[in-house]
């Protein structure tokens, strides 16, 4: 074997691939030959490192350099520099944006400072197309000791131990789950894997799938021991085409390696895994309605009980997780349900990975411990707000979820505090939203997403949502009246108490969070007309300072609508008249704001 | 036995019942919309999608649907608090307000569990405003759509798919625009649609309707040059009484004569009467076949009725390599027209393009078994005009007349005498029971001592009878719905192992007389039942009470027909089929 | 590729493929352990700096010593190349200047392993 004493981990994962990654691992492949070094620096293409807002991202190890925003072009110099001659090229680390101080090390970057990585634990640190790479970290392990030395019972006693809770939103006790499976009787049972990440935004059990794909193939084949299942099925949407090549390279390794198949490491136990692809409806994250599509129905949800556990896909037993649940189930076998449950607060163990979005300076993936503030993600890992911007808002749980405003900064967050707080935990997307939100329009922009993705069966998801939508419309077009808040609150918290599916159940949400935190701004919509982000366009007016205005008329030149005119003002000091804009027919495109070079313009 | 409270009353149910039935089990009506169910039919639509029946389960976040909902142990139901009124308003409304507002031209005006519900809750704005859907609408030579007026209640869909096996109708596209749809929003004509119209009489709203063909007959009636001839179906006469408030199964035979007289018609004949024609050719063609098998012959059984046309279309379009198992006699109504245009027309003088026959159907099929090429002369149809016991109702009402105030009065001649064995057709079991009557007789030489053949009878949709034929034992099935029937036939293209001689089937519940074109039941089934009752009271009745002595036919046959599987009867009391497969290829783009 | 028939058999692989990922794991926290930088500068290659890192990796293998070996620039001791410098947990940081195979055994064995003063340590002074 070669003894590489350098290795340059090459992330691999979708966001920085269509960033040209690929190039940067072919350009340091011929490079280094070129120097003949082939041999003592290994070339690694991983999963995500989570710091997308920096990507691509090349880390050099033994040294820990973290190379960020790294183009093909860059190669030559971290070759020549770092590799052969030490010296770390500058100018592509990471620079603290506080202390404007390099800083070669992702251990020493407030990004990865509170982070705790679990379910993302071998995610840009191994090769995923090479099982044994996962092996040396010590996959397979912990399938070999439930096969080996532990009772189905056991397995299941110690997940329920852990308290590892659903992580695809709405946080069901994984060990129960399970539970619940393995007491059904029948001849055929399935673990199903739910791969259908729906909410815009979130991209967790993505980069898991891409960075270590093993982990997920091992947790169903332990699952598939606790529950008494010899098949599982991954429904993936085939959206996710990298996810889905580096999950059938490690299903297939794991056949050759004998981890999946006949007889897996000589224990007599039987397990393999199929791949089913969905066509990406968010709906089809609903367990039932994921169990219909698979079986080729309709993608919609049906009426539990029965739950899967007593008749799910082809009406046998089956249990559905999600990735990121499938993710920690490993560790937890091999570290043990205490070390695990040591983490997190007393009802959400462990930890959970938020895909961070919206305003906010660290863009990425993360992965912190349960109990975490809101705080602590915005300002420490987050890197605060894009601009230096005031924080409003923070939305939560995807679609499903809630804004939380600045009161909630310092609540410990986990699937129960997040609830009371009026949002959830959902799959983990956590969209930062600066002053330049705007409530009423942020509530619309979800409730168009849920009306897109509801399925349709039931009354309250179908009509409701579309007309929660159409009456948030009418209130950002300034057309709105007290009575339409009172009907929205109403018809929000009907849906929310009738809808048949938690996509239903959970849509009204947005609306009902921002009414309770921002109904200030409702009013202000409703009754003075104004939108106060400037983001409703129908609320604007574009108003000409008839002092500042020198007349020279480039607004009205520009104006598609033909709305300046010259007045017969002249402002002391000034030659020509000052222009006005007519609000009746200006259509608030900004052409004439854009185009004053003399400030006269203003959006009031 | 769980118990539990509903409303503060402790009651005890079965385990497994929901909280509806559980409620209705104690007088405590709950409101519901989507849910539909035929009690002992096995038919069942619970989407639970509408979510109408909506109640408070104490300890329970949400609201649970009361239909879907199983009672458990200590469970607090409470079914009318102000949070579940405002619910269900709410949710009607919202209904509502996807829903065009033509209820005063809406052919469900009146029959509508929309409108019901919407005034039983007591609605009287709409206070959302916003889209409406519009979808393309579409119609067969049965069926009408406006799809614009679906609830998206699913029934038609459950009906279609699960109980007829037919696969025509499926919900498509998603949110606000999920709709019932066909595949690829293809003409409902270019599906797997055997018009059987079930899902009309499942609809709760004007969504699915019937093509009304009432215009077709006063243009008839008001046309000097014509004579017009109604006939009516044995069921029909058990269920017209429910569209004048006259309880389910009430027999108005003898009014509804007095009342088509009334409206005009030249001449009222019976159905009934073109059903002992049926018997005697369709139980000639039974034993003939019987007899080849007896003496060693090649001969194709069991031989399958064909006296239902949805089940006809739905074999030529499913089973093509099958099609020479069912009977060919026609059905009763094509037997019906075929002697009248033919014998009846030569008997009276009148030239078949001067006569218009009417049939009155309790089924929607019918509308387009008249309309098949092989039923016309010379572009003339055998049958002109099939109009539902519906339309029946509604022609009458236009003439003002109220059926209860009718006298009764019977029948024309000679098309219009029948047995009890012509009756019974109109309830699932009944042409078996009658097609036994007189082949027992025929074969055996014997006279039948026990006319009713129970074993036949009821509402249970597969139903199997060996009849000791004197020694001979005949093995016999009859069944209802299409999905039934699919499974027969596949039984049958295994190699038939129960080793059956004969099988019924009907597409409809309980036979024609849960038929799509009856007075809507609303998923009443103890209305299917009562009438069921009535047809065999009518039967019981009867005089004659076999087909081969009623004494018209017998007439028929000695002026007219010969024999039965005769020269002649073949060529106007027998048809052939069709293989419709090919039709169900959707046309890619 | 033999398939995997036992936990033994699967614990057996991964101590065999372990060494895979030694560079990356003790990157990860190389507090924790002898951190060895070298200088390879133009200087301290041309001294041979690259051929005393590779031999003092395989020594440490040999002795068992948890190390991690990093390259770094010119330490600006260019007349004392190769030069190195050990860090270990809880200590000084030390520079050794005009480490050879001989001496580089030397470090390892009695410095590293024995915690001696040896010869050829630049004083912190002269830095």
């Amino acid at each position: 074997m070669t003894n590489y004493n350098t290795h340059i981990l090459i992330c691999g994962g979708t966001g920085c691939k269509s960033s040209n990654s690929e190039q940067i691992v072919e350009n340091f492949k011929s490079l280094l030959a070129q120097h003949n070094m082939q041999d003592e620096v290994q070339v690694i293409k991983t999963g995500c490192f989570g710091f997308c807002e920096q990507g691509p991202i090349v880390k050099v190890m033994p040294d820990n350099t973290f190379y960020t925003q790294v183009k093909p072009e860059d190669v030559q110099r971290i070759v020549e520099e770092h590799i052969i001659k030490g010296r770390k090229v500058t100018e592509l680390l990471y620079t603290n944006p506080e202390t404007q101080k390099h800083v070669s090390d992702s251990k020493h970057m407030e990004f990865y400072k509170k982070q705790v990585r679990i379910a993302l634990r071998n995610c840009g640190f191994i090769d995923p197309e090479n099982i044994e790479e996962s092996i040396a970290r010590g996959g397979y392990e912990a399938l070999g000791k439930c096969l080996t030395e532990m009772t189905p019972e056991e397995v299941i006693a110690v997940m329920k131990a852990s308290g590892l809770r659903g992580r695809g939103g709405a946080g069901f006790p994984t060990g129960l789950k399970w539970e619940l499976c393995a007491k059904n009787k029948a001849d055929q049972k399935y673990v199903i894997c739910n791969a259908d990440e729906g909410d815009p935004g979130a991209f967790m059990d993505r980069s898991i799938l891409e960075g270590d794909p093993n982990s997920i193939v091992e947790a169903m084949a332990i699952c598939g021991y606790a529950i008494g299942a010899t098949k599982g099925l991954v429904y993936i949407r085939a959206e996710y085409p990298l996810a889905i090549d580096r999950l059938k390279i490690a299903i297939n390794q794991a056949r050759e390696y004998g981890m999946l198949g006949e007889d897996i490491m000589g224990t007599g136990f039987n397990f393999d895994i199929e791949l089913r692809y969905g066509a990406g409806a968010f709906v089809c994250g609903e367990e039932t309605a994921l169990i219909h599509s698979m079986e080729g129905k309709r993608g919609e949800p049906t009426l539990k009980p029965p739950f899967p556990a007593v008749s799910g896909y082809m009406g046998k037993p089956s249990n559905v997780n999600n990735v990121e649940t499938f993710a920690n189930v490993p560790v937890i076998i091999t570290k043990g349900a205490e070390w695990f449950s040591s983490i997190g607060t007393e009802k959400s163990k462990g930890t959970k990975v938020f895909a961070l979005a919206g305003q906010i300076n660290n863009v990425g993936l993360i992965e912190v411990p349960m109990g975490i503030t809101l705080r602590e993600i915005i300002y420490e890992i987050g890197g605060g707000i894009k601009g230096g911007r005031q924080f409003k808002a923070v939305q939560t749980g995807g679609p499903s979820g809630g804004c939380l405003t600045t009161r909630h900064l310092d609540t410990p967050i986990d699937y129960d505090s997040l609830v009371a707080a009026g949002s959830m935990m959902g799959s983990g997307g956590m969209v930062v939203m600066d002053e330049t939100s705007c409530m009423p329009a942020i509530a619309k922009f979800y409730l168009e997403f849920t009306c897109e993705e509801s399925c349709g069966k039931c009354t309250p998801c179908r009509i409701g949502n579309k007309r929660l939508c159409e009456i948030l419309d009418k209130i950002t077009r300034g057309e709105g009246t007290m009575d339409d808040l009172q009907q929205l609150r109403n018809l929000a918290s009907v849906i929310k108490d009738t809808a048949l599916c938690g996509l239903g159940q959970t849509s009204p949400n947005p609306v009902l969070s921002t009414l309770d935190n921002f109904w200030d701004e409702y009013v202000e919509h409703v009754k003075d007309k104004k939108c106060r982000a400037g983001v409703c366009k129908k609320l604007l007016s574009y108003v000409i300072d008839p002092e500042k205005c020198i007349g020279c008329g480039k607004c009205a030149k520009g104006c598609p609508t033909d709305s300046i005119t010259r007045t017969d003002y002249i402002a002391p000091g000034h030659k020509l008249a000052s222009m006005v804009i007519n609000s009746e027919k200006c259509i608030k495109c900004g052409a004439c704001l854009s185009g004053c070079k003399f400030g006269a313009i203003s959006v009031q | 036995m769980i118990n539990l409270t509903i409303d503060n009353k402790p009651i005890q149910v079965e385990e497994g019942t929901t909280i509806l039935k559980a409620a209705h089990q104690n007088g405590i009506n709950i409101p519901t919309l989507c849910y539909f169910e035929l009690d002992g039919m096995k038919f069942e639509n619970k989407p639970g999608g509408c979510r109408v029946c909506m109640v408070e389960v104490k300890g329970r976040r949400n609201l649970a649907p009361a239909c879907a909902t199983d009672c458990m142990e200590g469970m607090e139901v409470l079914t009318h608090t102000p949070r579940v009124i405002n619910a269900r308003k709410t949710v009607v409304e919202l209904i509502l307000s996807d829903h065009p507002n033509d209820c005063l031209q809406c052919e469900k005006n009146g029959d509508c569990e929309l409108q019901s519900l919407a005034r039983r809750l007591g609605i009287k704005e709409i206070p959302f405003q916003g889209e409406q859907s519009h979808y393309n609408p579409g119609q067969t030579l049965s069926v009408c759509r406006d799809m614009d007026k679906c609830v998206m209640c699913r029934r038609c869909e459950t009906m279609c798919n699960q109980f007829q096996s037919v696969g025509a109708l499926s919900a498509v596209d998603r949110g606000f625009n999920a709709v019932v749809n066909t595949a690829f929003d293809q003409k409902l004509l270019n599906t797997s649609c055997v018009d059987c119209g079930q899902c009309v009489q499942v609809c709760p709203v004007g969504a699915l309707t019937l093509v009304d063909n009432i215009s077709d007959v006063q243009r008839a009636l008001a046309d000097p040059t014509k004579k017009v001839i109604v006939h009516t179906a044995p069921a029909v006469r058990v269920a017209l009484g429910e569209e004048f408030g006259m309880e389910p199964g009430t027999i108005v035979t003898g009014q509804m004569a007095a009342a088509l007289r009334r409206i005009g018609f030249d001449y009222v004949f019976d159905t009934d009467w073109s059903a002992d024609l049926t018997i005697m050719e369709e139980g000639t063609e039974l034993l003939g076949r019987l007899r080849k098998v007896l003496n060693g012959e090649q001969a194709t059984l069991p031989i399958f009725t064909s006296c239902c046309p949805a089940w006809v279309k739905f074999y030529e379009k499913n089973f093509p390599d099958m099609l020479e198992y069912p009977s060919s006699a026609k059905s009763p109504q094509q037997m019906f027209g075929a002697a009248a245009k033919n014998y009846f027309a030569k008997k009276v003088g009148i030239k078949r393009e001067d006569m218009v026959v009417v049939s009155v159907m309790p089924c929607l099929a019918k509308k387009s078994e008249l309309a098949r090429e092989e039923f016309s002369v010379d572009g003339n149809r055998d049958v002109d005009i099939s109009i539902s016991t519906r339309e029946l109702a509604h022609l009458m009402k236009q003439f003002n007349i109220d059926l209860g105030d009718m006298p009764e009065e019977d029948f024309d001649t000679p098309l219009g005498e029948s047995t009890g064995a012509g009756v019974i057709f109109g309830a699932t079991g009944g042409v078996m029971e009658a097609a036994l009557r007189t082949a027992y007789e025929l074969q055996t030489k014997k006279k039948l001592e026990r006319l009713d053949f129970v074993d036949v009878r009821g509402l249970e949709g597969v139903k199997c009878a060996t009849i000791d034929f004197d020694g001979l034992p005949v093995k016999v099935a009859v069944c209802y719905g299409l999905a039934n029937a699919r499974a027969m036939m596949e039984e049958v293209r295994n190699g038939n192992p129960r080793g059956f001689h004969a099988i019924e089937v009907m597409a409809c519940p309980g036979g024609c007389i849960g038929g799509a074109g009856q007075p809507y039941h609303h998923g009443d089934s103890s209305i299917i039942r009562r009438r069921m009752e009535a047809i065999y009271r009518e039967d019981a009745g009867k005089p004659i009470r076999k087909s081969h002595e009623n004494p018209d036919i017998l007439t028929i046959y000695k002026e007219y027909y010969g024999e039965p599987c005769g020269h002649l009867s073949h060529e106007q009391l027998h048809t052939h089929y069709f293989d419709r497969s090919d039709k169900l290829e959707v046309v890619s783009e | 590729m033999t398939k995997v028939k036992s936990l033994a058999d699967l614990r057996a692989l991964r101590e065999k493929l372990s060494s895979s990922l030694e560079v990356r794991e003790k990157g990860e926290h190389p507090e924790q352990l002898v951190q060895v930088r070298v200088a390879m500068g133009t200087c301290g290659i041309a001294a041979g700096a690259k051929e005393v890192m590779e031999h003092m990796m395989q020594k440490a293998h040999e002795l068992k010593i948890d190390a991690v070996f990093t390259q770094e620039p010119c330490m600006g001791y260019c007349n004392l190349e190769p030069t190195i410098e050990i860090c270990m947990p809880g200590k000084e940081t030390v520079v050794f200047g005009k480490v050879d195979n001989h001496r580089a055994d030397e470090i390892l064995q009695r410095y590293v392993l024995q915690g001696e003063m040896v010869d050829g340590i630049i004083p912190a002074k002269q830095q």
